[in-house]
């Protein structure tokens, strides 16, 4: 990946996150009306294309942006250098993808 | 009795240590003429840059209590707390001696950023016209006023945490050539720009906006040269 | 300087806190009452705080990403400490509901 590529990615992860956030905490707000349960959110979600496909893309661009950002991070603020960066950050975020695709299974279906 | 300012002065190379001297404090004095005074009347062995003293030449910046500098326009009556002064070498750059820097990475990034104006025409062709409040031309102008005093890339935090980052004053320059319609190198230098340590690690902290001593804005330069490395890169014309 | 700094906590916050929150909502593969124990847990208020501290992050580091879109991609604007500003003001009052409807 070149440096572009992932300032690109990065930014448009981070444009299409912002409705994607705002209609999260409104959900988040709505939702919490003093406390949860497992079958206030599921009956919400299940079997919801809508929800579904929300949370998915929702779970892709938060791989991919915030394994860019925990990159930078690592390279400016820790020992660790380029190339461990690099491979740090790849790892962040398959294991972001797979949790994330997992919890949005598990609530939908 | 005259009121004396109590200057701590940097001596060594990297590994060194302040110290104190007692300077007469005179009115309209510059922290430039306090540097002066010490090498004339207290220590004729410090060493230091400066040549122009009147804010042009960009060789006199040091860090001046914990802010880097132009040591010729800055008053002391400005920066010194309590008549306290403490002068050491900018930071990011390593120390030659006492407040002289290596400069050599400051200006091999703008070579890295290609920084120079690539001619597209030769002698016997007309001179292009280029109109005083066209865009482009209000972008550059905007951004020129540089004199490489190197204040930006000391203050720079992100120099700091990226020894490769090319800096504010780099990539400022590159943007005044990029809205240079004349010059013939337009791909090679976003190709330099946009590669690791270019715009893309900028992180708009506006340190380099805030302290410049010719209130240019770099960060302002370096938003729009990651505008055009993005249209750029929608285009295909770079990777 | 300041706002960079709340940014990147922020994101390193938000980082640290997703793969926790995927794994709890996966606990509703095997069963419903797996989830359901996980939420109980987060009826204590001190959870109840630290929820509220995420939904901070979140919110701070929506706010000022669109700070730095525009910043990045739209004619420069001056005055950008005081959009620093308000974004951290704009996630207080978003925080401040959430704590009101959690308790």
């Amino acid at each position: 990946m070149t440096a572009l590529r992932l300032y690109v990615a990065q930014r448009l992860t981070a444009a299409l996150m912002v409705p994607m956030i705002a209609v999260h905490l409104v959900t988040i707000i709505y939702a919490i009306n003093a406390g949860l349960s497992a079958e206030e959110i599921l009956s919400r979600t299940r079997g919801s294309v809508g929800w579904g496909g929300f949370y998915a893309l929702f779970v892709i661009c938060a791989a991919i942006h915030g394994s860019i950002g925990i990159r930078t991070v690592l390279q400016e603020w820790t020992l660790v250098r380029a190339r461990g960066a690099d491979v740090l950050s790849v790892v962040f975020c398959v294991t972001l993808l797979i949790l994330g695709m997992r919890a949005v299974v598990a609530v939908v279906s | 009795m005259t009121n004396m300012l109590s200057v701590k002065i940097w001596r060594g190379g990297s590994e060194g240590a302040f110290t104190a001297y007692s300077v007469p404090s005179q009115d309209s004095q510059t922290v430039l003429d306090v540097v002066t005074w010490v090498q004339r009347n207290a220590d004729p062995a410090l060493t230091y840059r400066f040549a122009c003293r009147v804010g042009m030449c960009g060789s006199c910046a040091m860090t001046v209590n914990g802010v880097p500098r132009w040591t010729c326009r800055t008053h002391v009556s400005k920066v010194a707390k309590d008549g306290a002064l403490t002068i050491a070498p900018l930071t990011n750059l390593p120390v030659i001696k006492d407040l002289a820097c290596d400069m050599e990475a400051f200006f091999d990034k703008w070579q890295r950023a290609d920084g120079r104006f690539v001619p597209s025409k030769s002698r016997h062709d007309a001179i292009p016209a280029i109109r005083p409040d066209g865009s482009k031309r209000v972008a550059a102008d905007e951004a020129i006023e540089c004199i490489n005093c190197a204040v930006c890339y000391a203050a720079c935090d992100t120099v700091t945490w990226n020894v490769d980052y090319l800096g504010p004053a780099a990539l400022n320059r590159a943007w005044t050539l990029v809205n240079d319609e004349r010059d013939a190198g337009q791909k090679s230098r976003l190709e330099a720009v946009t590669a690791d340590g270019g715009c893309l690690s900028c992180h708009s902290h506006q340190t380099c906006h805030e302290l410049c001593p010719n209130q240019l804005n770099p960060t302002r330069s370096i938003a729009g040269l990651k505008r055009t490395a993005a249209s750029a890169w929608w285009k295909g014309d770079v990777r | 300087m300041y706002a960079s700094c709340i940014h990147r906590l922020s994101g390193i916050g938000l980082a640290m806190f997703l793969p926790a929150h995927f794994l709890v909502l996966g606990l509703a593969l095997s069963n419903e009452a797996a989830l359901d124990g996980a939420l109980r847990w987060t009826d204590q208020p001190l959870v109840k705080l630290a929820e509220a501290g995420l939904v901070f992050l979140l919110t701070v580091h929506a706010v000022g990403g669109i700070r730095l879109l525009v910043l990045e991609n739209l004619p420069w604007r001056d005055g950008q400490k005081t959009f620093a500003a308000l974004a951290v003001g704009c996630s207080a009052l978003v925080t401040f509901t959430f704590l009101l409807r959690v308790f």
